[in-house]
């Protein structure tokens, strides 16, 4: 068809407007990795001894290990030595209040739609901006401060609650579990603490927005969600960075741990620069998330919208160790001009009676490469396990690739497993059909693509339901000439 | 409004209209009536913009512009409407949401404002009443699961929110129960008005009981064979088509 054909040649034309490059004064250490690399960084964060401590195990582990190679990703070797694993903006203290956040970062924030000033926010949304690899502002701090809530930076949370940091730190993500999870272990900077005391329903989304913007920089931040028994929190994570012609390495590590009938809703809209047309720059986006509902009766739901990154790669997992814990996994990822993708989540079951979701959607599009990866373990111990697993491909031109790869290992003979899966074309017929009605070529791919994600898009938190519904419009806009 | 001259179409490589002639004012009911395979989709399709069907010669004039020139996006917008014989389904976009956002666009075209609301809501639900169809089918997704009869209606009640000039129905009543097909002319005929013209392809007279056409025309292998009025379609009725393929085929042996 000959609109179809032009339509799918276009869709790689599509502008990063978040590409912009944020002009400020960094304290930045040189590139490169040591021992006294580390040492400096844990000391430029004041760091309790057991923290150097950890770190260094963490480097002395990665030092052993290989990068893994199985992902079904191509890119040019990493150069460890070339990045730069700290940078901070600029400040004489850390700021007490927003006034005293460089004016610079918050216009920053401001330009991508996320204003700090907590009169403008939205109203039930608490904020942690995360610039290159330092916490710039929380917002509502106090407020939740109020419920017992701790919702702060990781390294105000090192400094200011270090047995809840040494208690989780690495009980879910060990320093040991992976290449890019060791590194981030022995490197990281910052990131987002959130404790929610037993029983306390947190009253607003929580959300943290992190920003790369330095030459070079990697950015290594961890997250830590702790929900104590009967808590319920929902937390969303999203990320741009600017256009840069190298590649930047994006190495996180999130570890959730739910106890006794809590839950936890972790959401992210991940908008990492994808890189040029011909495949040039972009974000590598590696990333470890982990959950652990250890709890009983307690549930852990992951939420994703990846438009995102050069290349993405993460597989946010459950262990359902609790009797009757719930895991899900809902997932959009759109990969288009040079963009892969190979994502997907591991489900282990270990406790009686757990039970799992899997919805994963994939659209590929231009010369995306996207790839669905994932693991449904039950274990011995996990009676009456539950699995329902729903894998879906949508391929938008015919220079894309979509992949599945599912991987199911059963101990256990009480296990109910449903898996299904569809690959399928945007067809010429439903295009037609739209066009006849009088939606431009353009609005026909997104309603239709919209259509195809609804049953993620409607696990969202509202406000970001409309964010990812737009995200995703934008992300395919320049899909016709 | 309408002026169709020699008009040839190809699909693949087999031509499937070998020179059609048609003219539609405005006010005025056509029926296109024919065999299976005779090529009365193709037309319709051709007619809304269809481009996997190679428009090989001949012209269309629509409101005096060059329709073949016309985006199908851009004849929906200036009022050409089909009601699609096999309706497609879009999972997961809501019916009202898709109509509203077709509403949009046609208006925005006309130089309106986007349509509010509330007044969108009364104008679905007044749709709704005279075409008797489900509040549950509207906030469905498009056609997903529908029942063919279901997808017929569907199609109606986009023709009745959106209120195209040409409205071109193909075999809406085929899969239509009895009941069902006295509603769907129900509503056809109020919406027949002096500015808006009906293309009515079918197989069989019984629509045209209800929905009384102008004219009807027989296509048969790619031609209109034969033109009349409303009596053509009893006579067809009674002799089926076969006979007009003898009358042609003697008449080219003539020539
Ligand atoms: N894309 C195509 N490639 C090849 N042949 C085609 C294509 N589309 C239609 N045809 C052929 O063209 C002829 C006319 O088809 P069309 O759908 O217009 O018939 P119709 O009159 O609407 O039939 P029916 O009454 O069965 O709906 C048929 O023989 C059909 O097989
Ligand atoms: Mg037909």
């Amino acid at each position: 068809m000959p609109t179809e054909t032009k339509q799918i040649q276009d869709l790689a034309s599509q502008e990063y407007k978040y590409g912009f490059y944020t002009d400020i004064e960094a304290d930045s250490i040189p590139a490169g990795l040591n021992e006294d690399v580390i040492a400096l960084i844990s000391a430029k964060k004041n760091e309790p001894e057991f923290m150097l401590e950890w770190r260094l195990k963490a480097y002395r582990h990665w030092l052993t290990m290989k990068e893994p190679k199985w992902p079904n990703v191509h890119y040019p070797p990493i150069d460890y030595q070339g990045i730069v694993y700290y940078s901070a903006p600029k400040k004489k203290d850390s700021p007490k209040s927003l006034d005293e956040v460089d004016p610079e970062l918050l216009e920053t924030y401001r330009k991508l739609g996320i204003p700090l000033g907590e009169q403008e926010l939205l109203a039930g949304v608490a904020v942690d901006a995360v610039f290159d690899s330092v916490s710039v502002a929380t917002t509502f701090k106090e407020k939740l401060a109020e419920l017992g809530i701790i919702f702060c930076s990781f390294s105000e949370a090192v400094g200011d609650h270090p047995e809840l940091v040494k208690q989780y730190l690495g009980s879910v993500v060990p320093y040991t579990d992976n290449f890019f999870a060791s590194l981030n272990s022995a490197v990281f900077s910052d990131g987002s603490f959130c404790y929610i005391p037993e029983g306390v329903r947190c009253p607003m989304e929580l959300s943290t927005y992190f920003r790369i913007n330095a030459k070079n920089t990697g950015q290594f931040e961890r997250t830590l969600i702790i929900a104590e028994k009967g808590s319920y929190v929902s937390y969303l994570e999203g990320c741009t960075a600017p256009m840069r012609d190298e590649n930047q390495l994006h190495a996180a590590v999130v570890e959730l741990i739910a106890h006794d009938d809590a839950q936890i809703k972790y959401s992210t809209i991940q908008n990492w620069y994808p890189g040029d047309d011909e495949g040039k720059g972009g974000i590598y986006n590696f990333v470890t998330k982990r959950g652990k509902c250890l709890g009983r009766n307690s549930k852990i739901s992951w939420t994703q919208v990846e438009t995102g990154s050069a290349i993405t790669w993460k597989y946010p997992s459950c262990i359902l160790l609790g009797d009757n814990s719930i895991g899900e996994f809902y997932s959009v990822a759109l990969t288009k001009k040079r963009q892969q993708a190979d994502t997907g989540t591991k489900m282990i079951h270990i406790g009686k009676n757990t039970r799992s979701t899997v919805i994963s959607k994939g659209i590929s599009a231009g010369h995306g490469q996207n790839t669905y990866r994932g693991l449904i373990k039950i274990s011995k111990s996990a009676t009456g396990a539950r699995n329902y697993t729903q894998c879906d491909s949508m391929l938008i031109g015919d220079q894309c690739g979509a992949h599945t790869f599912p991987y199911i290992e059963i101990k256990n003979s009480t296990a109910q497993m449903e898996h299904e899966a569809s690959t399928s074309k945007i067809g010429e017929d439903q295009m037609f059909y739209c066009q006849s009605r009088g939606l431009s070529a353009e609005d026909a791919v997104s309603m239709i693509v919209n259509g195809f994600c609804k049953k993620v898009f409607k696990e969202l938190p509202m406000e970001f339901a409309v964010e990812a519904d737009r995200l995703l419009s934008v992300n395919l806009e320049g899909s016709v000439g | 409004m309408l002026e169709i001259k020699d008009l040839h179409v190809k699909a693949g490589d087999k031509e499937i209209l070998h020179g059609i002639n048609l003219k539609v004012k405005a006010g005025e009911v056509h029926s296109i009536m024919g065999p299976n395979g005779s090529g009365k989709s193709t037309l319709a399709q051709v007619l809304a913009g269809r481009e996997s069907y190679e428009v090989t010669a001949g012209q269309i004039t629509y409101e005096g512009k060059d329709l073949l020139q016309i985006a199908p996006e851009d004849r929906a917008r200036l009022g050409i409407f089909m009601a699609f014989q096999y309706p497609v389904e879009i999972p997961g976009v809501s019916n009202t949401y898709f109509l509203k956002a077709a509403l949009n666009a046609i208006r925005k075209e006309r130089g309106e404002e986007e349509v509010d609301a509330l007044d969108f809501l009364n104008l679905v639900k007044e749709k709704m009443e005279l075409l008797k169809i489900d509040e549950k089918l509207i906030s469905r997704p498009v056609n997903e699961g529908f029942s063919g009869g279901e997808k017929k209606r569907n199609e109606i009640f986009q023709l009745a929110v959106l209120e195209p000039k040409l409205a071109i129905l193909d075999e809406t009543d085929s899969g239509l129960d009895i009941d069902a097909l006295k509603v769907v002319a129900h509503g056809v005929n109020s919406l027949r008005s002096k500015d808006r013209a009906f293309i009515v392809v079918t197989h069989y007279q019984r629509i045209l009981n209800y929905i009384i056409p102008d004219y009807v025309h027989v296509l048969y292998d790619g031609r209109v064979v034969k033109s009349g009025g409303k009596q053509l379609a009893i006579e067809l009725e009674k002799k089926g088509y076969s006979w007009l393929g003898e009358e042609t085929v003697s008449a080219q042996l003539v020539n």
